[in-house]
């Protein structure tokens, strides 16, 4: 018997030592009976925690008594009813501040691995190619879903069940935005990305791919065109340091990085044709998700130093702790309390190192986390061949230019009320549009509350 | 998306015009715009130079020059098949008014980028003075185009196989450096398109009688919508996009050098894809290599 509570039923994972050699998958899954082992675990707590810090209030405790019962497939349909994406947001919440964070079995470090459960229900499904039967009831009015990243892609989702005619416009030659473009193959598989959206492509949303709005075809058609918009564009413009050296080859934003290894698959260089350079020291300056991301991409690429270079503590890292412990593994080097002041290159214009200052941590500022100070005369060099700045993104500020009717706050993030409605009546947006860098499983909450939206606007002027 | 070729024109012995279907492209298109192309699945994103849109028949001109194994594989296309991809049209358009004599400086496949650019200058009643150039008379293109288009015509080529021995910078500066008389009214604006090195030392030779001067910066490009950064160029300390903020920039602000030098950053690897190309179409040619180097699209017709 087991005993409830107990030890976490450990993921099995590839090694470091052959990670480092490709962008396979790093956790393998739980199997069935590890899948069992770890659902009966579950203290099935009353004021169920986990469902309340979920910001999608999944169905937590249902889908794990129902893997401890070993029905998976109703698991499944339990999960998936509320989430068209569980293999993605199985994979990539940030758990451990939520649900499972939550979780009464975490006081000691044991919390029951919520994520891993609902990735391996999904795996589950997909392995055996089952999905939700829907029974559509057409509807006549279309709607335009602006961006296919995972707010766009779950209100597509929730307004085609309703019936509506929905047509995606995505900027790029992929959907997915940035499960396509940013989050790379070894934390999630392209293939699991692939499968979500032949989905949303089976039950009728139209896919316009290639289609900048804006650019490519004006947002006053669209407005015309389409009974309700739902802007879900991201915040994919990355920042710069905006200090010397910056003009040097080897310097990249960890955007341009990802998408020339992850979308455009530059680590298989040769039988795709779009190439990266990755030095064999390489410095990413930022410690979130995506510099964590950068850094095990560019230890799989070939570099031998990978430096974390964080202004702040491994204790303010707004990164997944799986995100850095993976990291860590694979011998990122974790420097800390440094802050970059100019990148150094030779006569050629390659980058050749950075000059870092020390830092201190002082009070905290408006983010609640201590504000880092630099100490004077503590400079020094860092040798470097390759620099990759993961300072954040802000939104795309071409699409903001050309539909200039739309209310953005100072940082250009879009305005939105409660319930997700821009100053346009029927223009809605959500996702890291109006939130800056957030989640995945935020967008997909804003996602689905602007469908629930437009669904209620829509039915009403019908009648 | 899908666009098809429907003709296919070798300029000159490197350069290219394909006709492709693209409606939404040609009816947004404006000169100075540009697209960004897939050849196959597992290409690169290339931006390409739009010559000419008919957006009656929804075909828009590309022309481009085979550098590296993309526009090899592009080369190869025959009428009647694929391009991946395309999106566009991307980048601001020129800014067309009436500025009084305007000279448009061309080089190589910049020469196909000023032709619509010139065309509307010349529609909204400048003077449009212009000066292209090549290595070779054989490399020129769209010389009868451009006559047509423009008041006047100037030609160079390093050799002096066609027109004047020697650089389309010479033809200006002398232009600009001959004492102002009724016969030479001044100079309003130059355009120059082409590569890096010439337009920088337009900009050189502009720059001492401050005559505004735009040049469109053919920067590595990726997504073109202003997402990844490897397109930045410098304007004194400023940071700006070239798919966004451009293509078209004041060449007095430009800091030439990086664009130089940055164009160079993937160059030994894009090499390497050349080499490795060239070498399985040999492989193929000779029936070495049963496999297909990439996938094969056919006309759907
Ligand atoms: C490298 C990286 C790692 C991350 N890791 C995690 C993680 O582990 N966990 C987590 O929860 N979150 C993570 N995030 C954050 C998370 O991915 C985002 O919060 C989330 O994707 C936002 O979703 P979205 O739908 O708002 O926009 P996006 O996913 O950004 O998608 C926006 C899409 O809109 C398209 N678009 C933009 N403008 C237009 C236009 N005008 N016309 C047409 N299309 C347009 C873009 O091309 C893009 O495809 C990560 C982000 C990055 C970059
Ligand atoms: S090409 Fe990516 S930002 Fe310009």
């Amino acid at each position: 018997m087991i005993k409830i509570g107990g030890r976490r039923v450990p993921m099995r994972e590839l090694s470091p030592e052959e990670r480092i050699k490709n962008f396979s998958s790093v956790p393998l899954g739980y199997t069935e009976a590890e899948a069992v082992r770890e659902a009966q675990r579950c203290l099935q707590c009353r004021g169920v925690p986990c469902e309340v810090y979920c910001p999608i209030h999944l169905r937590v405790l249902d889908m794990i008594r129902a893997i401890a019962a070993r029905r998976f497939q109703e698991a499944f349909f339990i999960i998936q009813a509320d989430n068209p994406l569980p293999a993605i947001t199985g994979r990539v919440c940030p758990q451990e501040s939520q649900c499972e964070g939550v979780c009464p079995l975490a006081q000691d470090g044991r919390g029951l691995n919520i994520g891993k459960l609902e990735a391996f229900v999904a795996d589950w499904a997909r392995a055996r190619g089952l999905r939700e039967k829907l029974q559509i009831k057409e509807r006549p009015q279309r709607v335009a879903v602006i961006g296919s990243g995972p707010a766009g892609l779950i209100c597509a989702y929730d307004l085609r069940r309703w019936g509506y005619q929905v047509v995606v416009f995505e900027a790029l030659h992929k959907a997915g935005g940035v499960l396509q473009y940013g989050i790379p193959a070894f934390r999630l598989p392209t293939e699991v990305v692939d499968y979500e959206i032949s989905y949303l492509q089976e039950i009728g949303v139209e896919f316009r791919l290639n289609f900048f709005v804006g650019q490519n075809i004006p947002f006053a058609e669209l407005r015309r065109d389409f009974a309700a918009i739902f802007i879900g564009t991201g915040a994919g413009a990355p920042l710069f340091l905006g200090i010397e050296g910056e003009n040097l080859k080897g310097v990249y934003s960890a955007n341009e990085f990802l998408i020339r290894v992850n979308l455009m698959k530059a680590y298989r260089f040769l039988e795709y044709d779009t190439p990266i350079i990755c030095g064999r020291r390489v410095g990413v300056i930022g410690a979130g998700n995506v510099a964590m991301d950068a850094a095990r991409c560019a230890r799989r690429l070939g570099a031998e130093e990978v430096y974390i270079l964080y202004r702040r503590t491994r204790k303010e890292s707004p990164a997944r702790d799986e995100e850095i412990q993976h990291a860590l593994e694979e011998g990122i080097i974790w420097m800390e309390l440094v802050a970059p002041r100019r990148f150094l290159g030779d006569e050629k214009g390659w980058c050749r190192g950075v000059e870092l200052v020390r830092m201190r941590l002082g009070e905290p500022d408006s983010s609640g986390r201590p504000r880092p100070l630099p100490i004077e005369g503590s400079e020094f060099v860092l040798e470097l061949e390759t620099v990759i700045e993961a300072l954040g993104t802000t939104p795309n500020r071409l699409f903001l230019k050309q539909a200039p009717e739309l209310a953005v706050n100072r940082w250009g993030l879009i305005q939105v009320d409660d319930n997700l409605q821009t100053n346009l009546p029927g223009v809605f947006a959500g996702g890291d549009a109006i939130r800056g860098n957030a989640t995945v499983i935020l967008a997909l909450g804003d996602g689905r509350k602007a469908a629930a939206a437009i669904h209620r606007q829509l039915s009403e002027a019908e009648r | 998306m899908k666009a098809r070729i429907i003709e296919r024109r070798q300029l000159c012995p490197e350069i290219y015009l394909y006709k492709i279907e693209a409606p939404h492209v040609a009816e947004r298109f404006r000169p100075g715009q540009f697209v960004i192309i897939q050849t196959h699945e597992k290409g690169e994103r290339i931006p390409l130079t739009v010559a000419e849109a008919q957006p009656e028949k929804g075909i828009i001109s590309l022309v481009f020059q085979v550098v590296g194994k993309s526009t090899l594989h592009l080369s190869l296309l025959q009428k009647g098949q694929y391009l991946e991809n395309c999106v566009g049209p991307l980048g601001n358009p020129s800014e067309i008014r009436r500025f009084g004599r305007v000279v448009c400086v061309g080089g190589g496949t910049g020469i196909a980028c000023l032709w619509p650019i010139l065309k509307a200058l010349k529609a909204v009643g400048n003077e449009v003075l212009t000066i292209i150039g090549a290595r070779t008379a054989e490399r020129l293109i769209l010389v009868e185009e451009i006559r047509q288009a423009s008041s006047q015509v100037f030609i160079t080529t390093d050799d002096g196989s066609q027109g004047e021995k020697g650089l389309v910078t010479d033809v200006l500066a002398r232009w600009i450096n001959s004492p102002a008389g009724a016969s030479s009214p001044a100079i309003d604006r130059v355009i120059a398109i082409g590569p890096a090195p010439m337009m920088k030392k337009v900009a050189e030779v502009t720059r001492p009688q401050r005559i505004k001067t735009i040049v469109s910066l053919n920067t590595i490009m990726v997504d073109g919508t202003g997402m990844c950064g490897s397109c930045r160029v410098f304007l004194g300390q400023t940071m700006k996009l070239a798919c966004i903020d451009g293509p078209e920039f004041d060449a007095h602000r430009v800091n030439f050098d990086d664009v130089i030098s940055r164009l160079e950053m993937f160059r030994q690897k894009e090499k390497l894809a050349l080499e490795t190309y060239r070498r399985q179409l040999a492989a193929q040619r000779e029936g070495l290599a049963p496999k297909e180097l990439h996938p094969k699209r056919l006309s759907s017709d």
